[in-house]
């Protein structure tokens, strides 16, 4: 370990708790500590660790901090702009700049009565409410939630009293701004009985800036709440980042989780739920679109703890240069899981000879009279697909985009919010030939 | 308009057509017919530019143009149109958007305006009145979870909507039921035009009831053994493909 990191380190126990949220409470401080001890003790991730096989992380231990920006920083021109135009287009919006709440450029609404949307360091502070265990909770397989609770700085907690439904999503937009940020936003949300609500998550950078996130969202579901969760990874092609969504649901509970990453030079998604209660339904959906030299892996992990419970998965990947994507998807049918309906599909398009995937959905299954299906397909655009195009009068170029615009959208359609999706189909479209071209036919 | 001259052609060193002539002339309908295997589908889609095939002999000209040198799009462009028997899906791209691309692309190759996006769908949903499609197809994906008489309606559809010169239809009629066969006849007669010419490929002598042909032909292992006027669809159909053998022979 070189002087530099130990310094870090030594800054990570003394003094940085002190800035960060919460640091007056002692029961924070207490876990940040605690944290941060796990996180040393284990130290960043290897590849010789079955559940980063594919992801090697070495290169953010050579990052010389992993503290966080003592005071926030402020937004590029170009991400405030993003942010004033998205207060035009959703009315609960908030805005964290380099893991800091930005109030100036959040814009909460109004809200319904028994909803509360505030910052987690707002809570921190206050002490009010938040149970030590969910601060502290340590997630499966991932060092980074240590690194996460012992360093986070802000983030967005959303609470939703029983019954409580909020008709517009929350958007969250995270910016990522200057060179070598690190950056770590911890988000809570917690939806009681029969509550409903979509969450947006949308982190943004720019072009060629190193920064590193480590990003956590808590998601607890009543019985019957309904929760969509709708992630966009939208960060420069320089940038690392590291994040989990885990939720827990009870009975009757629907979670919807769309992980859409496009923009990272090295991304890790950890999303899992974990189906506590009969008749739960979860939903996971995700879509890489890589090329360069991005490498983008999604370890999913569905535990069916439960009778009855349904989960479906769809994810999706487009692979172009040199880029490698991962997909991990476990789904776990413990022994009271009886009559679970799982099934899980993973599908990759190769455009280069370069780009690599590596694709290993896994089905345990320890109960009796389950549905249990999985699959995972690698392979190339279809020629039939675009010879009818061709014979249509659409030239080659267009022909093979609008197919890849195809494959993408049939997970983009399942993003309920229509500004998120038509937002979403844009981007995608950006990064294709002719792209403009099909845009203006939408 | 087409002027096929000793055409040899197969795939994967495999001789499918072994000689067709064929001159199809503006404002004429033409009917192939021909047992399975014949070879009928492998014409069609060559013509339609479909790669993987090896000519090894003859031409094509289309409009005074060597057909066979046009990528697939050109051909399209230059106002071909072939109405698959085995319609193609493409997932997650809605019909409508499939016909404004396919539209598009003809129209600035014929130096037109793009149409703005109000005038496709007006266009779109007039056609698909005329051939009695529900308009709940147009945001569907392409032909995805279409039925089988559904998709060859669609077909149709784009045919009605590009407006070709040139139009081949590969077994439109397989599939189709009792009313909507007589609606698709329907609107391909109404495409019958002085500057347009059709090549129905089909197996039934009913379709040519409904669109009555000026030539038919018989294909049969990859050479037009006969051709003649609409009654002799109805002749194979009371004596089968063996009959015109048989003549041959005698
Ligand atoms: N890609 C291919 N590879 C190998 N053989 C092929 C290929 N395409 C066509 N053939 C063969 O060429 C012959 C002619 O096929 P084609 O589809 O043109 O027949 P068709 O006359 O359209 O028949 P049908 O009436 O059944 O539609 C068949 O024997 C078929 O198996
Ligand atoms: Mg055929």
């Amino acid at each position: 370990m070189n002087i530099q990191l130990e310094s870090w380190e030594h800054m990570a126990l003394e003094q940085i708790p002190q800035f960060l949220a919460g640091s007056g409470v002692p029961w924070v401080s207490q876990a940040r500590q605690s944290a941060f001890e796990r996180y040393m003790a284990h130290g960043l991730p290897t590849r010789r660790e079955e559940e980063w096989k594919y992801t090697d992380v070495a290169q953010i231990g050579k990052r010389s901090s992993f503290a966080p920006d003592s005071i926030p920083a402020d937004p590029s021109s170009e991400a405030a702009l993003f942010a004033w135009t998205l207060a035009q287009q959703h009315p609960h919006l908030m805005v964290f700049v380099n893991g800091y709440y930005s109030d100036g450029f959040s814009a909460i609404g109004e809200l319904p009565d028994g909803a509360r949307l505030q910052s987690l360091s707002e809570l921190l502070d206050s002490s009010a409410e938040l149970s030590p265990e969910l601060f502290d909770a340590a997630h499966e397989h991932t060092v980074f939630g240590a690194l996460n609770t012992a360093l986070a700085t802000d983030g967005a907690v959303l609470h939703l009293a029983p019954g409580t439904e909020l008709k517009d999503p929350v958007y969250l937009l995270f910016i990522a701004s200057g060179h070598g940020a690190a950056i770590y936003p911890r988000n809570l949300i917690i939806a009681g009985a029969g509550a409903r609500a979509t969450v947006i998550e949308h982190y943004f950078g720019m072009l060629d800036a190193h920064h590193f996130t480590d990003a956590i969202t808590q998601i607890e579901l009543a019985a019957d709440a309904d929760l969509q969760h709708c992630k966009l990874l939208q960060e420069g092609n320089a940038s690392i980042h590291v994040a989990g969504i885990h939720a827990v649901q009870a009975a009757r509970s629907r979670f919807g989780s769309q992980s859409f990453a496009l923009g990272s030079r090295l991304a890790r998604n950890d999303i899992t739920s974990r189906l506590t209660g009969p008749d739960g339904h979860c939903s996971l959906d995700g879509l890489y679109l890589l090329d360069g030299k991005q490498h983008v892996d999604h370890h999913t992990r569905i535990d069916h703890l439960a009778p009855s419970c349904t989960s479906r998965e769809y994810y999706r990947g487009i692979l172009d240069g040199e880029s490698h994507g991962v997909f991990n998807g476990k789904v776990i049918v413990h022994p009271a899981a009886a009559k679970t309906d799982a099934h899980q599909s993973n599908r990759n398009l190769l455009l280069s000879r370069q780009a690599e995937v590596d694709t290993k959905p896994q089905l345990e299954i320890f109960a009796d009279d389950v549905k249990c299906t999985h699959g995972a397909t690698v392979g190339q655009l279809d020629d039939d697909s675009l010879f009818y195009l061709r014979s249509r009068g659409v030239d080659a170029e267009s022909a093979r985009s609008l197919l890849l615009y195809g494959f993408a959208n049939d997970i983009i359609g399942r993003v309920g919010e229509p500004g998120m999706r038509t937002r979403i189909q844009h981007l995608v479209l950006d990064r294709l030939p002719q792209g403009e071209q099909i845009k203006e036919l939408l | 308009m087409l002027s096929i001259k000793n055409l040899h052609a197969g795939i994967h060193g495999k001789e499918i057509l072994r000689g067709i002539d064929l001159g199809v002339r503006s404002g004429e309908v033409h009917a192939i017919m021909g047992p399975n295997g014949s070879g009928k589908s492998t014409l069609a889609q060559l013509l339609a530019g479909r790669d993987g095939y090896e000519v090894t002999a003859g031409s094509v000209r289309y409009l005074d143009q060597d057909l066979l040198a046009m990528p697939a799009e050109a051909r399209a462009r230059a106002g071909l149109f072939l109405a698959f028997q085995y319609p193609v899906e493409i997932p997650g791209v809605s019909n409508a958007l499939f016909l404004k691309a396919a539209l598009n692309s003809i129209r600035k190759q014929q130096g037109l305006d793009e149409l703005d996006a109000m005038d496709l769908l007006q266009l779109m949903r007039d056609k698909m009145k005329l051939l009695g499609m529900d308009e709940l197809l147009l945001p569907r994906a392409v032909n995805e979870g279409f039925s089988g008489g559904e998709k060859k309606r669609n077909e149709v559809l784009q045919m009605a909507v590009l407006e070709p010169k040139l139009a081949i239809l590969d077994e439109t009629d397989s599939g189709l039921d009792i009313d909507a066969l007589k609606i698709v006849a329907d609107g391909v007669n109404g495409m019958r035009h002085p500057q347009r010419a059709i090549v129905l490929v089909t197996h039934y002598q009913r379709l040519l009831e409904f669109i009555v042909p000026d030539v038919v032909h018989v294909l049969s292992q990859g050479r037009i053994v006969r051709s003649g006027a609409a009654e002799l669809a109805r002749e194979l159909e009371q004596h089968g493909y063996g009959w015109v053998e048989e003549q041959k022979a005698a």
